[in-house]
């Protein structure tokens, strides 16, 4: 700072009788930036101006929210909870006496009556209530490397997914408490037909997870070889499975970290009730309902504790539109704000009226 | 450092010498050589090198100490703390959110210092290596400039700029003077004359010079540029001489050699301890009002911070308190982990949840606010209309930090010469014995052709006047410190409209000497020069006269008065004095003080500047005592001020009086004009003058400060001589508030069509009285309060007689008052420059007297009139910009926040994110940065026009209004409601239903479950857009620059949310935003509700706006519906004020009393008012009609402006 006050300008004889000793290089250029007078669209929100936009918005959002809220009903959907909190409850008993260890899994079997047939897709949804998936411990309690098929991380799986990491002094994998604690209860319906057959639906377990998870996120170790036994060798499966990774489904394309219901299962849920998709049922061909009128059973085995945390275990059956599952919130709101609009545009047009001459714009235009 | 050393050493050698003398004197051996012996034995002192070190760091130290001094900062520091809890405990965002901006910052900021300061080591080191000739062993040689030491006797050519302090030994001057400029130092460009020490400028060669055995005692160095007392002692056969040295011996480091081939000089100070480096202290900082508010928000978010943190730890203990929550079995802890100690893990929560929301306190915002200043100062500096051409100067920014202070003002002090007045001296008339001589056309110091040289107005004196006469004459041609500048002749030309002989013109630091030299000039008299300490007088008969200069006893503010004391051919002793009237009278035993006084009065009226002349005849007896009691005072080390003082007052008595002389100091241009536009804009302004009461009082009436009809309060001398200064207080006090009582009953009925406003004078004798600290009686103590009551209910105050310091004096009085009004000191001298640097805003003019002003300003400006552009429409738009910005800032780090914290009510208080660590790094960096950058750069609410023409609406942003407690509560509450819109619009979306995503395509089969992180992105994404558009909605500006950056950055935040989420190689084990973002906007509801999220965030602050605007507008709003509507031809009209705002909204705001009356107009007349107004573009005619249109209009009028004043 101080040296370079030495450069401060000299200039020679400055003196009181003589004329400008100007220095017309100091002028400051005469641009429309420098001399802040760019072209510019000067708007102002007055009642006038804003006035159009929100009987806009209010025509606008009320059909979108009718239309909305129509679909979103049009939507048939049903949900049983299979917990087996109330001791009427089929699965009750494999509530009661549930243990890890036990070899021999416990079913239930609980009857459903269906009022509407479901004529297209039909997605079966499992929803979990009061389990937090997006605890941040359990959240990063994962190692993206190993699910990926790095086979460096299968062996020493990331310190992230402790205390889930090893066991016996084996890398588990798949590490960490997401998958430690994966969905593990196994849901089948059945149609019972009303000349007494028993029908079980057939229900795709592919085409749940997102694709890119399948196919780029999520990867076998050693991703060509044909053995996915040999690929795990020297790890263990997380304590809670019963079956090892390798070991999820019979086809192999749907097997190993690449087993869609792993994916879905490792997507964690944003709040601690949610559901996770389970099984799709495929339109038949045909004018045949995906789903016709009539009663079915759901046949739960039951490996899947959610008593101790309080939490609530419920299958779902939903058909879907052009816009998702059911969501009658989506249409309430737009129908609420495009009325709020439209009611605040009509006091504003009020507003408008008997200020408007106050404020001496909107008579001088006239 | 080297400072630190040199202190060191010379406390070492204090305490080792333990003698007193060598505090505060130093003695130096000219040449280095030992003193004769016999003499006193001095112990040598140390001296530092002449190194200079403007740098502050060193290769070695600047990571540390630039670290050090980088953390120092309370923002820095907060932010290192967050990325150091980052590193060491287990938190929930990646230290990488934090660190990275913090990185960003400190390196971009230590990259600008370090290059900052290699620039100071590349100047420190030309400065050091340049070459310097030194004296040694009879020869000259060649030194760096470094190595120079105390006592080097220097060789110094033309144009060469001093190294160091020097006592000036010998010039190549026969007179041995040298002339120099000290433009460098004090900005002033005029040759300054310095001498050589009388009895070593015989010594002209190197060899002679080296032979001087002299030693030099002086005071320690000390940073007063104008000041020094030192002593020589010359060994002539060993005998000393001691002569005195002042600072007309001493040549400044920094000041550079004109007009004379080479002077030898001794160093004295170096380095370090030269004058200039002394000089050098950075100014205090001046923080700004904005910036204060900036900081009371930061505690509160601070706090609020803290509370977020220790709620949620709270709840999270409370919640956890069942262990099936605390660790459900899909949910373990680590061993280590559980064996941790309850208060540590509690600890540890409660850090990570700050560090969860530590973003609502944004370390960008430190940085955007810098740069919005930094770069904001530029428009100042470009802007043409602050450019005269006259001086060639434009605007300058010495800091940036007050920009918007600017906008703040509400205390204006001002000089008056040279800042009010144009500094630019006409010579009037003369008044000898009461007969008055008149000089014609003298304009500017040129005379215009055909000038006659006098005009008598008065009847032919007597013999005896006309002696008087010609000695009054000869008294002007001869005391004053005027050089002539011979002219050369290639530029004869240039200053060819010389008439007669002369070919050279006068230079000196007062302009009022030039002028009446120049009058003396037309009125016979020519003063030619100085030659061999003689002056040279050409006389009306065209003969030349020489006058021995003998003594000059020169100006100061004190005294107010310089004499000469000369000895004419004929051997004649006199001393010739002028100065101020109240200087001269006391002093005047003999003369027509009776003509000359009333005649002075006469012409102060008029706004004169009026000097008084008197002579006094010496015996020789007389002048060997005088010059006994001068040199007996010159040569004392200690208090030579003073005794120099008591000397000059006991010279200057026994006067005789001569007459008087008028000079007039016109008005700037647009003055007054500018102070009544900044009366308009609410402020008040005091004039604060050195001059006499009626000169400036002559001014105030000029400049509109005072107006017909201003009552006026005098609270000077004269009338507390009459009265003790406490009744005078109490009078006036009481005149002022009836009135004032009076006024609001008035305004409260409406009647208060032209009440009178107050002017106060207050002169400096009367003001050091007043402010006087607690006296004997009790009932004194409360003067101050009285007087700032007084001042309060005036609109315009009038201080004269003023020394410099008062004026600080007064400008922290009023800052000190309890309302703390922001003040601003505009001034163009050096007696300004105290009160410059007092003032929250200290403006200075590049007037003509010198730069110090301008150097020790925050802006200077070339001319007053400017300050009505910085204020009005700069400071306007700063002001408007920053606190938007500031506004903005923290509601859109509410927005951003808030979500999660309502995130950890359903994540079991485990804190969890809910954004991504790239969203949560680049949030404040780059998605929402750049358009708020552009908003506070290039916002304009209202044209600069209209803001020009029409100050009143300075009064919308008065008192910090923008940033008020109410309206910031309004910004967060607006933020909380944003962010609780976003969050639960997405809750209830994804909690309620299966939120899924088809693509529309049912073929695809493709129905994906979306997880925390969408929820996340989608709560974001409507963020971005919230946000952005909320800016959007509040810019009234679009240039391109807007459009660009708006949807730029928004375009910006889409493509990298798809590139980012298209990316996962290299960070596998990060990269939780894979297919993300696209996944969402493949899904129709997340677009439908995305719009729906918006919408609904920003319809309560459109609506608030649009109904604010339509029920209680406020005159910034009226003025832009109208300026729209006249589509940017608004400030083509004159009467603005017709537009102003109902008082509902502007009376409190405004707070001041008079203008609450409400407005009642019928819409008809209106009507009728502004069809006419279309009809006839005729303004003048409108203005009574205008009247009807609100009861503001009485501001046009109250101001006593016409019609005509404004256009």
């Amino acid at each position: 700072m101080m040296a370079s006050s030495y450069t401060a300008k000299e200039e020679d004889g400055h003196i009181t009788v003589s004329g400008p000793g100007a220095l017309r290089s100091r002028k400051p250029e005469n641009t429309a930036f420098k001399q802040q007078r760019l072209p510019a669209w000067q708007p102002i929100l007055t009642a006038g101006t804003v006035l159009p936009a929100f009987f806009i918005i209010g025509l606008l959002f009320i059909p979108i929210g009718i239309g909305l809220f129509v679909t979103s009903n049009n939507i048939k959907e049903f949900e049983i909870d299979y917990t087996g909190v109330d001791a009427s409850s089929p699965c009750y008993n494999c509530s009661q006496s549930f243990s890890w260890n036990s070899s021999r899994p416990c079913t239930c079997s609980i009857p459903f009556y269906l009022e509407q047939p479901y004529e297209s897709n039909v997605y079966v949804y499992y929803g979990l209530s009061n389990f937090y998936q997006n605890h941040r411990r359990y959240v990063k309690s994962r190692d993206d490397s190993q699910l990926n098929g790095d086979p460096k991380s299968l062996m020493e799986p990331s310190k992230e997914c402790e205390p889930y990491a090893f066991h016996e002094n084996k890398p588990i994998a798949p590490c960490g408490a997401i998958a430690n604690s994966m969905f593990n209860d196994t849901l089948e319906l059945f149609y019972n037909d009303p000349n007494g057959t028993k029908v079980q639906i057939l229900l795709n377990t592919t085409g749940i997870a997102w694709w890119t998870d399948k196919h780029v996120k999520f990867g076998n170790p050693g991703r060509n070889s044909p053995n996915l036994t040999a690929a795990f060798q020297g790890t263990t499966k997380p304590i809670n499975w019963r079956r090892p990774v390798f070991d999820l489904d019979a086809d192999e394309a749907n097997n190993g970290f690449i087993n869609e219901d792993f994916i879905v299962w490792m997507r964690t849920a944003a709040l601690p009730t949610f559901r996770k998709l389970y099984r799709i049922i495929n339109k038949k061909s045909g004018m045949v309902p995906t789903l016709p009128r009539g009663n079915y059973s759901l046949e739960v085995v039951y490996n899947y504790p959610v008593r101790s945390f309080e939490g609530r275990k419920r299958m779902i059956l939903s058909t879907i539109s052009w816009m998702g599952g059911k969501n009658p919130f989506l249409g309430i709101a737009y129908i609420t704000v495009g009325s709020v609009c439209f009611f605040l545009g009509v006091v504003l047009l009020l507003i408008h009226h008997k200020c408007g001459n106050r404020n001496n714009n909107a008579d001088i235009s006239n | 450092m080297g400072m630190d050393f040199s202190t060191l050493r010379t406390l070492i050698s204090r305490y080792c010498v333990g003698e007193e003398n060598w505090v505060d004197s130093r003695t130096i051996y000219i040449g280095h050589k030992e003193p004769p012996p016999g003499t006193e034995a001095f112990i040598q002192q140390r001296f530092p090198d002449n190194r200079i070190v403007s740098s502050k760091y060193t290769f070695w130290n600047f990571v540390p100490k630039n670290m050090f001094e980088q953390f120092r900062r309370v923002a820095n520091f907060y932010f290192l703390i967050i990325f150091l809890v980052q590193l060491i405990i287990d938190t929930p965002t990646s230290p990488i959110t934090s660190g990275l901006p913090l990185f960003f910052v400190i390196t971009v900021t230590s990259i600008k210092q370090g290059y900052e300061d290699w620039l100071r080591h590349k100047a420190d080191n030309s400065v050091n290596q340049c070459p310097v000739h030194v004296v040694q062993h009879g020869k000259v040689v060649r030194k760096q400039s470094r190595k120079l030491r105390v006592g080097d006797v220097v060789f110094m050519k033309e144009n060469e700029t001093f190294p160091c302090d020097l006592i000036l030994l010998s010039t190549s001057r026969d007179d041995g003077t040298c002339f120099v400029t000290t433009a460098s130092l004090d900005g002033e460009s005029s040759h300054k004359t310095h001498y050589a020490v009388q009895d070593t400028k015989a010594y002209i060669t190197e060899k002679e010079v080296d032979s001087i055995q002299a030693t030099i005692e002086c005071e320690q160095p000390q940073p007063d540029l104008y000041k020094f007392v030192g002593r020589i002692n010359i060994y002539m056969d060993n005998e000393p001489v001691a002569r005195p040295l002042g600072a007309e011996n001493l040549l400044l480091r920094g000041a550079t050699l004109k007009n004379t081939e080479h002077i030898y000089a001794v160093a004295i100070y170096t380095g370090m301890e030269t004058k200039m480096a002394l000089n050098y202290q950075s100014k205090t900082q001046k923080r700004s009002a904005v910036e204060k508010s900036m900081n009371a928000y930061l505690v509160v978010y601070l706090c609020i911070l803290i509370s977020k943190a220790l709620i949620n730890t709270l709840l999270k203990y409370v919640w956890q308190a069942d262990s099936n929550r605390d660790e459900p079995w899909y949910n373990n802890r680590t061993d280590t982990e559980r064996q941790r100690h309850i208060v540590i893990r509690a600890f540890t929560d409660f850090l990570a949840f700050m560090v969860l929301f530590n973003y609502i306190i944004p370390v960008s915002m430190y940085v955007t606010v810098e740069m919005q200043k930094f770069l904001g100062s530029y428009f100042i500096m470009w802007d043409d209309d602050m450019f005269d051409e006259e001086l060639g100067e434009r605007a300058v920014v010495n800091t940036s930090d007050l920009n918007e202070e600017l906008g703040q003002v509400e205390y204006v002090f001002t000089d008056k010469t040279g800042t009010l007045t144009e500094n630019n001296m006409e010579f009037i008339e003369c008044c000898v014995d009461g007969h008055i001589y008149v000089a014609d056309a003298i304009c500017n110091g040129q005379v215009m052709p055909g000038a006659t040289s006098m005009d008598m107005i008065d009847s032919s004196p007597g013999p005896g006047a006309r002696e008087h006469e010609e000695l009054f004459f000869r008294a002007l041609c001869l005391c004053h410190t005027v050089q002539v500048k011979e002219e050369e002749t290639v530029d004869g030309i240039k200053h060819g409209i010389h008439q007669g002989k002369s070919t050279s013109f006068y230079i000196s630091s007062s302009p009022d000497e030039v002028a009446l030299v120049e009058g003396m000039k037309r009125l016979g008299f020519t003063y030619l020069r100085l030659r061999d300490g003689h002056m040279e007088i050409l006389n009306r008969e065209d003969e030349i006269e020489r006058f021995e200069l003998l003594e000059v006893l020169t100006f100061d503010s004190v005294r107010r008065r310089m004499s000469v004391i000369v000895r004419s051919s004929t051997g004649e002793l006199y001393l010739f004095c002028k100065g101020a009237d109240s200087s001269i009278f006391p002093r005047v035993i003999s003369g027509k003080v009776e003509e000359v006084r009333a005649r002075v009065e006469h012409n102060a009226v008029e706004g004169l500047r009026t000097l008084c002349v008197a002579y006094r005849p010496l015996s020789p007896e007389q002048y060997t005592e005088v010059c006994h009691m001068l040199n007996g005072a010159k040569l004392s080390l200690h208090d030579r001020d003073k005794r120099l003082a008591e000397a000059y007052d006991a010279i200057e008595k026994d006067l005789i009086l001569l007459g008087a002389t008028a000079v007039e100091d016109r008005l700037q241009e647009k003055a007054a004009d500018t102070i009544e536009s900044l009366h308009k804009a609410g402020m008040k302004v005091w004039v604060l003058t050195g001059d006499k009461m009626e000169t400036a009082a002559a001014t105030c009436y000029a400049s509109k400060l005072f107006h017909r009809n201003t009552q006026i309060l005098e609270l000077t001398t004269k009338r507390t001589e009459e009265q003790n200064l406490h009744d005078v207080l109490f009078d006036l006090s009481r005149t002022v508030l009836r009135q004032h009582g009076g006024m609001a009953r008035d305004s409260f009925s409406g009647l208060s069509g032209d009440c009178t406003d107050f002017g106060l004078i207050i002169d400096g004798a009367t003001l050091s009285a007043v402010m006087r600290p607690a006296q004997e009686d009790s009932n004194s103590g409360n003067y101050k309060e009285i007087f700032l009551e007084i001042c309060r209910n005036c609109s315009a105050v009038l201080c004269c007689r003023m020394a410099p310091l008062q004026k600080a004096q007064i400008v922290k009085l009023i800052k000190a008052s309890e309302e703390h009004p922001i003040t601003l000191a505009i001034g163009d001298g050096a007696n300004d420059v105290s009160m410059i640097l007092e003032a929250h805003v200290g403006i200075g003019i590049m007037g003509k007297e010198g730069r110090q002003a301008v150097r020790n300003s925050d802006y200077a400006i070339p001319k007053f009139k400017h300050l009505k552009k910085i204020l009005l429409v700069h400071g306007h738009y700063y002001y408007i910009r920053i606190s938007e910005l500031v506004q903005y800032f923290f509601y859109k780090n509410v927005c951003f926040i808030f979500p999660q914290f309502l995130y950890q009510f359903f994540c079991g208080f485990s804190q969890q994110p809910l954004f991504d660590t790239a969203y949560l790094t680049l949030y404040n960096i780059s998605f929402t940065s750049l358009p708020i950058l552009l908003y506070s750069l290039i916002e304009q609410h209202i044209n600069v026009d209209i803001l020009k023409k029409d100050p009143s609406l300075y009064r919308d942003i008065a008192k910090n209004s923008l940033l008020r407690w109410p309206i910031f509560i309004y910004w967060t509450l607006l933020g909380v409601y944003d962010a609780i819109v976003m969050f639960f619009g997405a809750y209830f979306l994804f909690d309620n239903t299966t939120f899924t995503s088809n693509g529309q395509l049912m073929t695809t089969n493709t129905q994906m479950m979306f997880g925390n992180w969408t929820f996340g992105t989608l709560v974001f994404t409507v963020l971005v857009f919230t946000v952005t558009f909320k800016l959007a909605l509040d810019t009234h500006y679009w240039t391109w620059i807007n459009h660009f950056v708006i949807w730029g950055s928004l375009v910006f935040f889409v493509v990298f949310s798809l590139l980012w989420g298209g990316i996962i190689r290299p960070f596998l084990n990060y990269q939780r935003m894979y297919y993300v973002f696209m996944q969402m906007l493949s899904s129709g509801p997340a677009w439908l509700s995305i719009i729906l999220l918006i919408t609904a965030s920003l319809l309560p602050d459109v609506l608030k706006k649009v109904i604010c605007r339509a029920l209680w507008p406020t005159t910034t709003e009226c003025i832009q519906s109208a300026d729209k509507l006249y589509e940017g031809h608004l400030s083509e009209f004159t009467p603005l004020a017709s537009l102003h705002a109902p008082s509902k909204a502007g009376g409190h705001r405004r707070g001041s009393g008079n203008q609450r009356n409400p407005r009642r107009s019928e819409p008809f007349r209106k009507k009728t008012m502004f069809t006419r107004w279309q009809k006839h573009p005729d303004y003048s005619t409108f203005t009574p009609l205008l009247r009807f249109a609100d009861g503001h209009s009485k501001h046009a009028y109250s101001g006593g402006a016409g019609p005509e004043t404004s256009v």
